[in-house]
């Protein structure tokens, strides 16, 4: 076995598990704090990778520009929980998801019409788009280990926020009791309008930091919505700390999946059938995964203690 | 009443002639999703051809009706199913993708009508599966990527990586050029399609396989992906890159807005270039140029030829669309003058055609594009056709 390729791959899953809970991170505080079932989260995420597209060729720093999108992308989420998740609330999560899927075609509509069908591409700065040896052989993009940097710092930022500050108190007081904490003089409204916003930033993040990869294209939402509620529902929904076990445990089952699996087939099976079923199986070992975890602990791996 | 009768009589009579002056065309292509890039491409090329034709067919008006495929195989053809049932077209063409057009073409042909692929070409439509009524006027998959293999034997490549999407014609395109590829293959990853946009995992695999070159195929928006990640991984020295429908008009000018100049010198087999030097490509490619301020695509010059195609058929038989033979010998012949020069009809209706090499360059106006540099074949009939029995 080629062990540096091993680890490339194994830093290749993470960087992907890291991106996978930025955007997971975001779906958990809505759909466990604030009960809402929000299926156009990875349209934000798409806007978030639009507006840092567009910012980025119009001022030509992609750093600055995420530092300017990430809150245009919390304003957005602002306006959406003002507008349209707030009447939701109190209804039912089929309403929910009627409520939210009408706001995806919306969302994807207009992306059509702001930005075309085209997608865009995001240049880099060069120090970032080079690679950098860890060591002999193991060779990985400046970019990606970026990702994986700023994945870590905001997992580790949330798991504080939410665990040591009266905010995060506040916000698991109000998944665990609503009632109670408005009676006790907390504005919940103004808190769960923050929390929304402040999940619409991390899809947002997120999307601006994919767009240099995979450029910034209308779909891609689509595309990680339905990986991210894997993530939540193996993690356990409205965990953060199962979000990001979670989203390691996809992200890393993924990409060795793609690298090994073909390898492992040709062993029982000839070369061709091998390159074809391999990728098949692969795409779907995550969904295998789910519904082994949905069979024996349905509540998910780390369920928050409240619920 | 009875003059009511009458009048209502009339008019029918009338629609009826009205409809019988047309030719009623149902062209699939995608027009929603991220696929749509290529289809408004496809779009472009069709309407300017429509206004070369000066709107006719022989004397036929052009009646075009659009279907959306939606980049999906069941979407196309349920957009075929309505353009045959509902419109009852005379024509049903377009189809990018090999997986909608493997999933549509029995609607069309079932119900009698002629059905040209301006794009797609996958083998089982050239082989086992080919049919009368059936004619291409782009390639069938296999043909582009063996020239390109070609290529590889001409340049003194020893061994490759492949690295294309797992739908019908990614592995058309990867048999193509492992048929003709004398070198050895250090490994072959399929990768999900559509949704796969992170080649990561493929990349160090290429990279830790140590071959001289790596070779894909990745149309529409993943070929965009996939040459800034192969940037990104810095593999251009050691390991070069040859592609196939990867690189196109569509998505230079969006390399050149974000600065991938490692774009520039890439190379790949095609019939067609928009440098060609023939009167039809000359005022195809300039007038495309005047209204839409960019250069066409292999689609849109494909799909600009589809209708000049079907113009030759409804010519010939001077607008009787009833004589489906007299329209299928005049496809045939082919005598149309196509934006690629003459080619001719092997026996499965896919073009026998010479292969270019074109490479990335920056034009005389300093946008990017393409030019040729060199012929690769003179035309062979693709590998499936001794399967069609036709």
């Amino acid at each position: 076995m080629d062990y540096t390729l091993l680890f490339v791959q194994v830093l290749n899953g993470l960087q992907l598990g890291l991106l996978l809970f930025l955007v997971a991170s975001g779906l958990t505080l809505v759909f466990g704090i604030l009960d809402f079932v929000n299926l156009a989260h990875g349209s934000i995420y798409m806007f978030g990778a639009f507006i840092g597209a567009s910012l980025t060729l119009l001022l030509g720093n992609f750093l600055l520009a995420v530092v300017i999108a990430v809150p245009l992308t919390g304003v957005l989420g602002y306006g959406i929980e003002r507008l349209l998740a707030r009447n939701l609330y109190d209804k039912d999560h089929l309403d929910h998801v009627l409520g939210s899927f009408g706001l995806i075609l919306v969302l994807d509509t207009a992306a059509h019409m702001i930005w075309g069908p085209a997608g865009i591409s995001v240049p880099l700065p060069a120090w970032l788009d080079g690679q950098v040896e860890l060591f002999a052989g193991a060779v990985i993009p400046t970019y990606r280990l970026l990702i994986i940097a700023v994945g870590l710092a905001v997992a580790g930022g949330l798991l504080w926020l939410v665990n040591y500050t009266k905010l995060g108190m506040l916000i698991r007081a109000g998944a665990s009791n609503r009632t109670m904490v408005s009676a006790l003089g907390i504005d919940i409204q103004t808190l769960f309008a923050l929390v929304f916003a402040l999940g619409a930033m991390l899809a947002g993040l997120a999307g601006m930091l994919i767009a240099p990869i995979t450029t910034a294209s209308i779909g891609m939402g689509g595309q990680i919505i339905i990986t991210t509620f894997v993530v939540i529902i193996i993690g356990g929904i409205g965990s953060m700390k199962g979000a990001f076990i979670g989203a390691i445990i996809i992200g890393l089952i993924d990409t060795l999946g793609r690298s090994f699996l073909d390898q492992l087939f040709e062993l029982f099976m000839s070369e061709s059938a091998a390159e074809t079923a391999a990728p098949a199986v692969s795409a779907m070992m995550i969904y295998i995964l789910m519904a082994a975890v949905l069979a024996v602990r349905p509540q998910g791996l780390f369920p928050p203690k409240v619920r | 009443m009875k003059k009511l009768l009458s009048a209502a009589l009339a008019a029918t009579m009338f629609t009826g002639l009205a409809q019988a002056a047309e030719v009623k065309i149902g062209y699939v292509t995608t027009l929603s999703t991220g696929g749509a890039v290529v289809g408004n491409d496809v779009k472009k090329g069709v309407e300017l051809a429509i206004e070369h034709l000066g709107g006719k067919m022989g004397d036929l008006d052009i009646n075009l009706i659009w279907g959306d495929d939606g980049f999906k195989p069941e979407t196309g053809k349920q957009a075929t199913d309505k353009l045959v049932k509902q419109d009852n077209v005379d024509f049903v063409a377009g189809y990018v993708w090999s997986n909608v057009l493997l999933a549509s073409r029995k609607s069309a042909l079932d119900a009698g009508k002629f059905l040209i692929g301006s794009n797609a070409g996958p083998g089982p439509i050239a082989g086992k599966l080919c049919h009368k009524n059936f004619f291409s006027t782009s390639w069938q998959n296999d043909q582009a990527t063996m020239a390109m293999g070609e290529v590889l034997n001409q340049k003194g490549v020893k061994s490759i990586y492949i690295i294309a999407p797992n739908y019908a014609a990614g592995k058309g395109m990867v048999a193509g050029v492992k048929r003709t590829f004398k070198g050895d293959v250090l490994g072959t990853d399929m990768t999900t399609w559509p949704t796969q946009l992170d080649f990561s995992a493929e990349l160090a695999k290429a990279k830790a396989s140590g071959a001289d070159a790596l070779w894909v195929f990745y149309p529409g928006k993943a070929g965009g992906a996939f040459m800034k990640q192969y940037q990104q991984a810095g593999l251009k020295d050691s390991m070069p890159l040859y592609t196939s429908f990867t690189v196109d008009a569509l998505s230079l000018p969006k390399f050149q807005a974000a600065g991938f100049n490692d774009v520039l010198g890439t190379q790949f087999a095609l019939q067609w270039g928009p440098s060609m030097d023939n009167p039809q490509n000359k005022r195809f490619v300039a007038d495309f140029r005047a209204k839409h301020d960019a250069f066409p695509s292999f689609y849109a010059a494909q799909a600009y030829d589809s209708m000049f195609l079907m113009d030759s058929a409804v010519s010939a038989v001077n607008g009787d669309l009833t004589n489906m033979d007299g329209m299928r010998d005049a496809m045939m012949a082919n005598t149309y003058a196509s934006v690629r020069g003459d080619y001719s009809y092997g026996n499965n209706h896919f073009p026998i055609q010479a292969y270019y090499l074109r490479e990335v360059v920056v034009g005389e106006d300093g946008n990017w594009t393409t030019k040729i540099v060199q012929t690769i074949s003179e035309g062979q009939a693709d590998p499936y056709a001794k399967d069609c029995k036709m």
